[in-house]
């Protein structure tokens, strides 16, 4: 059985795990305080080393109590019991950080969908689990088939107009180089840095999401 | 087992059972002092200073809450708990004489939270520990509430330091609150904004790349 002090931890793993000790020890959570905020608004490598010691661990307690319950129920033997309950409770406690660990690494991921887009960035998605990224593409698809769902014609964008709209136009000023776009009404304008534009409210809201153009207001 | 099973189903973490709670958890991590009144078999690893292989009764451990929940309960008890010192009386009474000065935050950091964990141990004790976290909240809530809706752009780290979290969440619910008029009154309001979560992956990009 191996010590797991890991960091279970949105933000997880501050350090990589030390190695596991070769003395039996039972499940120890050390969390660590990303440093800034309560909650990392990235997020870190998914801790899969540290998720497979403690599924080791769960496993080697589990084992372990099987045994000390056949030994129970063969000679009644009533002292074996706070050991298994010991060992239950450590179970239980492991399962609980893992789901704790899971889930709240998937609301961020669902989080992520409307912040950055249906695309993510590369680096981003390298911190991700393959589950993770199945996760994502999944709610991806749902939030598009619901979106589809909502009007007869066309459907809704529910990650448009997060903000009250005050018009249809507004003025926006590129802080980087984007290349070509194409607005609706067919025309091709060049995205390039300082320049300013005159645009559909509906389409260039992303991009200012993006952080690719600034909404100037007056 | 636990009450905070039951409410895997409910839709609001936060406010109820929080099994999934990243705040709960590390909040029931907390060690109390435990005695053992009955010997465990095969389990003396968990204390390096044991020499058998098992605990023998009357041991004297530290165990962290979930732990100490699990084996103290009504049914039969396996081990018995004292109080964390810092909900012991002699702490009390420095809360009673004046809990603003107090640093929650060295003393918790989930100091409220801990504490009402603390109260399902039906300790002889619990009914003024209960009375005592209501009061030391009472008398730290307004200069929290003070701060948190006049302090506007200042550098509040040294206040913010002290506070537990709940009492950190509420300070900064407040800060939210003020901005968000702030910005309201300013028409900022309407001004469509690049997404936090792109900020904050920019931020890194750029240490990233000052770091190489």
């Amino acid at each position: 059985m191996s010590l797991i002090r890991h960091s279970l931890y949105v933000g997880v793993v501050e350090k990589p795990p030390p190695p596991p000790l070769t003395e039996e020890q039972y499940g120890e959570m050390e969390p660590k305080y990303p440093e800034g905020g309560h909650y990392l608004s990235v997020l870190r490598p998914h801790g899969d080393d540290c998720v497979r010691q403690v599924f080791e661990e769960m496993r080697a307690l589990f084992e372990q109590n099987q045994q000390d319950v056949e030994k129970a129920l063969d000679g009644a033997q009533a002292e074996m019991f706070p050991g298994i309950r010991m060992r239950h409770a450590a179970l239980e406690r492991n399962k609980r950080c893992v789901l704790a660990y899971v889930y709240n690494r998937l609301q961020k991921i669902a989080q992520m969908r409307w912040e950055f887009g249906s695309v993510l960035p590369a680096d981003i998605k390298y911190n991700l689990a393959e589950q993770e990224v199945q996760w994502f593409i999944k709610y991806t698809k749902c939030l598009a088939t619901y979106m589809r769902s909502v009007r007869a014609e066309g459907g809704l964008d529910l990650t448009q107009d997060l903000k009250p709209p005050k018009s249809l136009y507004i003025e926006v000023r590129c802080l980087m180089d984007h290349g070509e776009f194409e607005t609706q009404d067919g025309g091709v304008i060049l995205l390039k840095k300082n320049s300013q534009h005159f645009l559909l409210r509906s389409e260039c809201e992303h991009l200012i999401r993006q952080g690719v153009l600034e909404h100037s207001v007056h | 087992m636990s009450s905070s099973h039951d409410s895997r189903g409910s839709q609001n973490f936060e406010a109820t059972g929080d099994y999934f709670s990243l705040d709960d958890i590390l909040a029931t991590q907390e060690r109390i002092p435990c005695t053992f009144q009955t010997e465990v078999l095969n389990l003396g690893y968990i204390d390096p200073s044991l020499d058998s292989s098992n605990i023998p009764k009357g041991t004297k451990l530290e165990l962290p809450f979930w732990l100490a929940k699990a084996l103290c309960s009504r049914r039969k008890q396996c081990v018995t708990i004292d109080l964390p010192k810092h909900y012991k009386e002699v702490y009390r009474d420095v809360f009673n004489a004046d809990a603003n000065v107090v640093d929650l935050h060295k003393l918790g950091p989930y100091f409220y939270r801990f504490g009402s964990h603390l109260l399902h141990f039906e300790h002889p004790e619990s009914p003024d520990i209960a009375k005592s976290l209501l009061k030391v909240f009472q008398a730290r809530f307004r200069d929290i509430m003070d701060a948190s809706q006049n302090a506007y752009d200042q550098d509040m780290s040294k206040m913010t330091e002290k506070l537990d979290e709940m009492e950190k969440v509420i300070f900064f619910h407040g800060q939210k609150g003020l901005k968000d008029l702030q910005m309201w009154e300013t028409r900022e309001g309407e001004k469509i904004k690049i997404s936090e979560m792109v900020i904050n992956h920019r931020k890194r990009k750029r240490t990233h790349l000052d770091e190489s």
